[in-house]
């Protein structure tokens, strides 16, 4: 006797309890607010804004600590809430050669207007792990210097000026927007940077790495990498002028890369570019050479030579949510075509062993 | 719930849902770009047969919810109770009075009826997909009609294997023209889709694709003439409702490997024992007993 | 409500208004001949109640319409514009073209879509003065035999069938009922 198992909605408010109960810990541990994971889980807050493509960093706190800081899950969370968000605007686009920097760098150049500012870098730390932190100890100011007073140009403004990088003219053509309208391919660059700039930042590591390691090779110096505050302005047609209604902490990263040039282009330098919400150093510097390998059919250079050069696999595979979502879908019940395989493969197995012994 | 639209969706995603339907009825089995939502569930859960609903309901519609057949299955619990909370539809369990049916994996047991709307949830939409990766390759054989590669690699399966194992996600043309894949139902559930009086709406969420089949479509599974098409499932009848021509599930019953083979179609089981059937392992009728 | 003012006849309750009028819009095409009511809606003369409510449930400022012949007034220009923000545009880069029958032809003005993208194709909303299932005989995916329609004429239509995948698609609206012929279905004169 059989009675096939029901209460599927029971089960799952009881997995709902349990997890909201896993997710909180132990309660004699105090309670984590977003304002903390906010100010001191700062780099995970902003991986989660540049993937989940929507500046808030309070919503990103709280996405983090409701999906109990998996990032995937919280710009699941985000993304989810952002496509419901009536668009009421665009802004004029940025300027980020107007950038406040609190970090700008360049391995192209020494020196070069506005200086190379460190910032708050983890590069030179020494990776041990500082045991005084478990404490909760005060933290000794920072030494303050005067703010930079003259402009920061950017370094592949340079090297424009001498004709020895490849011009990209600015355009006043309406950007698509891949989150408004199914990808079709071939993608322009825009397009592409978009998919990039809400990528899964293991993707573009990996992908990028490929390409240093000679899987569509690009030879690229990091040009510029800067980290800063760029005023957001706003066109308002009833008043006909640009109204600022506040600024967003970016990062940008050119690359400079070699380019031998083509039949119809002189030998020159080309970019990468690689640009992300929050301080996002790691995924700026990946985009950026991912970005100038999937440059490579327009530049006509030889493609196929490495992942990363290949448009439709890039496009079609860094989203981490369309990927995480497939990937574990397969836990979902799949009895139907798995009686139908097994079934399928019992008869041919039969049929196997039966064709054995008649030839024994 | 408070601050989202009826059926969740905000309008103009609607709108732009409701004009690819009705390129996709215009065009049968072709597969229509649409610019899919991120929704509040992961790709692979049923995104765009959730959107295709969505885009179709009416405050008038009876809502079922199947997965494998079933109307309990943890998914289409959730997928069910989502609707319920966000567009406030009666939903119901019984085939023959649902007006919309969101499945995933089956088609129901019960034949459909002209007026009843059965929206697939599909995982990968493109049946060239396992043959040529890319959308570029595929979508220029759709448009010209260049099934041969499909021949070809289903003609090695025969060679191979003295039959075609693709056992579901089985192959269909439509009015001989789109090769068109009809989501990973099993090909027993194949002819259910030629000629039938229920429209069917595919939706593919994450590949961002919906194709459709109006009713009294003309679909015929892929075969040769030596090769015949040949739906089939588990030589056993349902161990609960004795149903001899019904899809079966296999259940594991104990530790010595033991099995039972039950209706997949929750709904179809419980009406057979509704009626008095019986299978060699039923229970009293649930039902009846309350 | 007076039709006439381009701020109203729209939707009363704009979400489950324009799921219903698309689901009589789904039905009509997915079953060619078979005519539907739509409600609702109002818009400036010419159009009818079906147009209006088709243009609201379907049009908005993704979708360049084009408006023909007679059909083409500063009330409706205005009224389109306040209730959907759709864009005017002429024939080849409308999605959706309104008007009548003489109005809108030839067919071959109108986007018929690619051999890869048979999708990006418009749909023209054509207004006629009667609409009742006799007429040319339909047959294709939709119908289980066969349905008669009250076409305008045959010729175009068969020619339209021809090309498919490609082709334009038809609403045909009077007053407040709409039927549809997708590229699909094959059509003789009665």
């Amino acid at each position: 006797m059989y009675v096939a198992v029901k209460g599927g909605e029971r089960a799952i408010a009881a997995a709902h309890a349990w997890l909201a109960e896993e997710r909180r810990g132990d309660p004699a541990v105090p309670e984590l607010s977003p304002d903390q994971i906010r100010e001191q889980l700062r780099l995970a807050v902003n991986r989660v804004m540049a993937e989940g493509s929507l500046y808030d960093p309070d919503l990103a706190a709280l996405a983090l600590k409701q999906a109990r800081g998996d990032a995937v899950e919280a710009v699941f969370l985000i993304r989810a809430f952002r496509t419901t968000l009536p668009r009421l605007a665009a802004s004029r686009p940025l300027d980020t050669a107007a950038m406040a920097c609190d970090r700008r760098i360049s391995a192209t150049f020494k020196d070069a207007p506005g200086g190379q500012v460190l910032g708050p870098t983890f590069d030179y730390t020494h990776r041990l792990i500082d045991f005084a932190l478990a404490a909760g100890l005060p933290v000794p100011p920072a030494p303050v210097a005067p703010p930079q007073a003259g402009p920061m140009p950017h370094i592949t403004g340079f090297l424009d000026r001498e004709g020895l990088i490849r011009p990209e003219p600015p355009s006043d053509a309406e950007p698509p927007d891949l989150t408004r309208a199914p990808l079709a391919l071939p993608a322009d660059r825009a397009l592409r940077l978009q998919a990039l700039a809400r990528a899964d930042e293991g993707f573009l590591l990996a992908l990028a790495y490929s390409t240093q390691r000679g899987y569509g090779s690009t030879h690229a110096f990091v040009g510029e990498l800067r980290i800063g505050r760029v005023p957001v302005a706003v066109e308002i047609p009833e008043l006909g002028l640009a109204v600022e209604i506040g600024e967003v902490e970016l990062t940008e990263c050119e690359t400079v890369n070699q380019f031998a040039g083509s039949k119809s282009e002189p030998p020159q330098f080309t970019r990468g570019y690689g640009l992300a919400l929050g301080m996002n150093e790691r995924r700026t510097i990946a985009m950026a050479l991912v970005d100038r390998a999937l440059c490579a059919r327009e530049l006509g250079e030889d493609v196929g030579r490495g992942p990363a050069q290949d448009e439709e696999f890039v496009l079609s595979h860094c989203d981490n949510i369309q990927a995480s979502g497939f990937l574990e879908h397969i836990k979902l019940p799949h009895y139907v075509d798995f009686q139908s395989e097994s079934e399928g493969l019992r008869a041919r197995r039969a049929a196997a062993l039966a064709g054995r012994e008649a030839a024994e | 719930m408070t601050g989202y639209t009826f059926a969740y969706l905000d309008e103009q995603t609607k709108r732009m849902i409701r004009r690819a339907l009705l390129k996709a009825v215009a065009i049968p089995g072709y597969q229509v770009p649409f610019s899919s939502r991120e929704m509040p569930m992961p790709y692979g859960w049923g995104t765009g047969g959730v959107q295709v609903t969505a885009a179709c309901l009416t405050p008038e519609d009876r809502l079922k919810v199947i997965d494998q057949g079933a109307d309990d299955t943890t998914n289409a619990v959730s997928i069910r109770s989502f609707f319920r909370k966000v567009a406030g539809v009666a939903t119901t369990e019984a085939t023959a009075e649902a007006t919309i049916i969101q499945t995933r994996h089956r088609i129901p047991e019960t034949p459909l009826a002209e007026g009843q709307i059965l929206v697939f949830q599909v995982p990968i939409p493109e049946p060239l997909r396992f043959l040529e990766p890319r959308e570029t390759e595929t979508r220029k054989m759709h448009a010209l009609a260049d099934y041969g590669l499909m021949h070809v690699r289903l003609y090695e399966d025969i060679a191979r294997h003295g039959a075609i194992t693709r056992a579901y996600a089985y192959p269909v043309q439509v009015e001989g023209r789109y090769v068109m894949d009809p989501s990973p139902i099993p090909k027993f559930d194949n002819p259910k889709l030629h000629r039938s009086p229920a429209l069917m709406l595919f939706g593919a969420g994450r590949e961002q694709r919906i194709y459709a089949l109006p009713p009294y479509t003309e679909v015929r599974s892929l075969d040769f003439e030596d090769y015949p098409f040949e739906p089939t499932k588990a030589g056993h009848a349902c161990a609960l409702c004795g149903d001899d021509a019904s899809y079966l599930d296999e259940v594991i019953v104990d530790d010595a490997g033991g099995r039972m083979f039950v209706c997949s179609d929750t709904d179809h089981c419980r009406s057979r024992r509704a009626a008095g059937r019986r299978g060699t392992m039923a229970a009293p009728f649930e039902d009846a007993a309350a | 409500m007076s039709a006439a003012e381009p701020l109203t006849g729209g939707f009363a309750a704009p979400a489950p208004d324009a799921a219903r009028a698309f689901r009589a819009i789904l039905e009509a095409m997915a079953q060619p001949g078979r005519i539907v009511r739509l409600a609702g809606a109002a818009a400036p003369a010419p159009a009818g109640p079906a147009l209006a409510a088709a243009l609201l449930t379907l049009a908005d400022g993704t979708t360049p319409v084009h408006l023909a012949g007679d059909h083409d007034t500063p009330a409706l220009r205005a009224w389109l514009r306040f209730h959907t923000g759709a864009p005017l545009m002429p024939r080849a880069g409308a999605a959706f073209a309104v008007g009548s029958w003489a109005a809108l032809l030839p067919l071959s003005d109108y986007a018929a879509g690619t051999a890869e993208y048979p999708d990006r194709s418009a749909t023209l909303i054509v207004a006629l003065d009667r609409l009742e299932p006799a007429g040319a005989r339909l047959t294709g995916p939709g119908i289980a035999a066969e349905a008669r329609l009250s076409l305008p004429e045959t010729a175009a239509f068969r020619a339209n069938a021809a090309r498919f995948p490609l082709g334009v698609d038809f609403l045909f609206v009077c007053g407040d009922r709409l039927a549809a012929l997708p590229r699909s279905i094959r059509v003789e004169a009665a």
